[in-house]
């Protein structure tokens, strides 16, 4: 059983929709015992970085989420939370991954938000087994993590950032899998076979 | 960098897609989620559902098929018609949309744009812009050309932008079903006051006019409609094209 954290930071049913897709049974909560339990954990989340940390604190979510041992996965935001700092509101995050989340600069050729498919490079199994380097995955943000030790993707909207993030059982996309497609389905797969 | 996006537009009436023709191995081409799904093997983008129901139970047709797109389709999709309050909005936000786009009710009450976008964010938010060019002029337009209204494109755009709009639909009603192209200049001038994205609309007649309104008139995504639904080419083919002309596509 998967379990998508549930903090209220928007919509969840995309999420829910892709895992539908493939064929994974999930559920959607933010009870502690219903988190711990599952095999795979998938915290997705839109909005701003330091409402969604007010909100997760609130629940009484964040030591849980940085003890848990099972496989999980951040997207998006969800990603965000669990790097150290966001400039967005300038929110302290979860710290496990050992990088701070920067707003991009616009300008003539860069536009923010950076929205829409770019392309994913330095791609390291196993999240992106079976991905070829260079595939393109759909991104919607505006700030992002740069590049650091834990970086298994990177990259480039004016400058080089984090499109995905690994340590220990713990990883991130900063792009959307469940809305990228057959690579996006391919990255689900790979992260539910963990 | 990020690519420039093809977006094919489904026009929805009471559930149903209202053009296109039968393409080979599709069962049923009024079947918006068969149709949507078919232009998502072929390489689009994206997607935007246009709902043209005018009837209440059309309406409520279209919620439903949207919560079925949601389910079948692997791509971000837009839907658009007719919303024109924040009920609206939450209702199509819930069905599974990952964007809407607001036209007429955000002239009557620019307010909608602040309200949908502080709730749910700029990136769900586009402001799709009607406008037609009289003695210089471009000016705003709503019922689909017909009403000329007081706002002028270039300060729509940009009170959109302030507003919390995520991207510019812009659609010039003096092109819009000619085939003969964008306003490239027009388009140009647009991307040099915004800093969000800008979809260019109506016009397209071929792949040199997408192209240029890619290059020249600076847009970040063309939407097309008839040009895929009468099968004059695939967004495969398109995309091939423009990678040619070394347009940055996702291929």
């Amino acid at each position: 059983m998967t379990t998508i954290i549930d903090y209220d930071t928007g919509n969840l049913r995309s999420v829910c929709n892709a895992l539908q897709r493939i064929g994974v049974e999930h559920i959607v909560s933010d009870n502690p015992d219903l988190i711990r339990q599952a095999d795979h954990v998938v915290m997705p989340g839109v909005g701003e970085a330091s409402s969604a940390m007010q909100k997760l604190r609130e629940r009484g979510l964040c030591e849980l989420i940085r003890t848990l041992t099972q496989p999980v996965l951040g997207i998006c935001i969800g990603m965000q939370l669990m790097c150290e700092h966001s400039e967005e509101g300038n929110a302290e995050c979860l710290g496990i991954f050992p990088t701070r989340v920067k707003r991009f600069v616009a300008s003539p050729e860069v536009k923010v938000p950076h929205m829409g498919w770019n392309q994913i490079r330095n791609l390291r199994p196993p999240l992106f087994s079976n991905v070829e380097e260079g595939a393109y995955v759909y991104f919607v943000h505006s700030y992002a993590p740069m590049p650091c030790s834990a970086s298994i993707a990177i990259s480039d909207n004016g400058t080089t950032f984090s499109a995905a993030l690994h340590n220990r059982n713990f990883f991130g996309t900063q792009f959307h899998p469940e809305k990228s497609g057959s690579i996006g389905e391919q990255i689900l797969k790979n992260f539910i076979a963990l | 960098m990020v690519a420039k996006r093809i977006i094919p537009c489904l026009d929805v009436k009471d559930g149903r897609t209202v053009k296109g023709i039968n393409f080979v191995g599709l069962q049923d081409v009024g079947d918006a989620v068969e149709l949507g799904h078919h232009y998502a093997m072929q390489g689009a983008d994206e997607l935007v559902y246009l709902d043209i129901s005018a009837t209440y139970e059309g309406r409520h047709t279209f919620t439903a098929l949207v919560e079925r797109i949601a389910r079948h389709i692997n791509i971000p999709f837009t839907v658009g018609g007719g919303i024109s309050c924040m009920d609206d909005a939450a209702r199509l936000l819930d069905a599974g949309a990952d964007k809407i786009s607001v036209n007429s009710a955000a002239v009557r009450n620019p307010g909608l744009i602040d309200e949908i976008a502080g709730k749910y964010g700029s990136q769900f938010v586009v402001l799709a812009i009607d406008a037609k060019q009289t003695d210089g002029v471009w000016h705003v337009t709503t019922h689909g050309g017909r009403q000329l209204t007081e706002k002028e494109l270039f300060g729509w755009a940009k009170e959109g932008q302030e507003r919390g709009a995520g991207e510019i639909l812009f659609t010039s009603m003096n092109h819009d079903g000619t085939r003969q192209g964008y306003p490239c200049d027009t388009f140009a001038q647009l991307a040099d006051v915004l800093s969000i994205p800008i979809i260019a609309s109506g016009g397209a007649g071929s792949v040199a006019d997408i192209a240029e309104v890619l290059t020249h008139g600076k847009a970040d995504a063309a939407l097309a409609a008839s040009i895929f639904h009468y099968g004059e080419i695939t967004v495969n083919e398109l995309k091939r094209q423009l990678d040619k002309l070394n347009i940055n596509v996702r291929l």
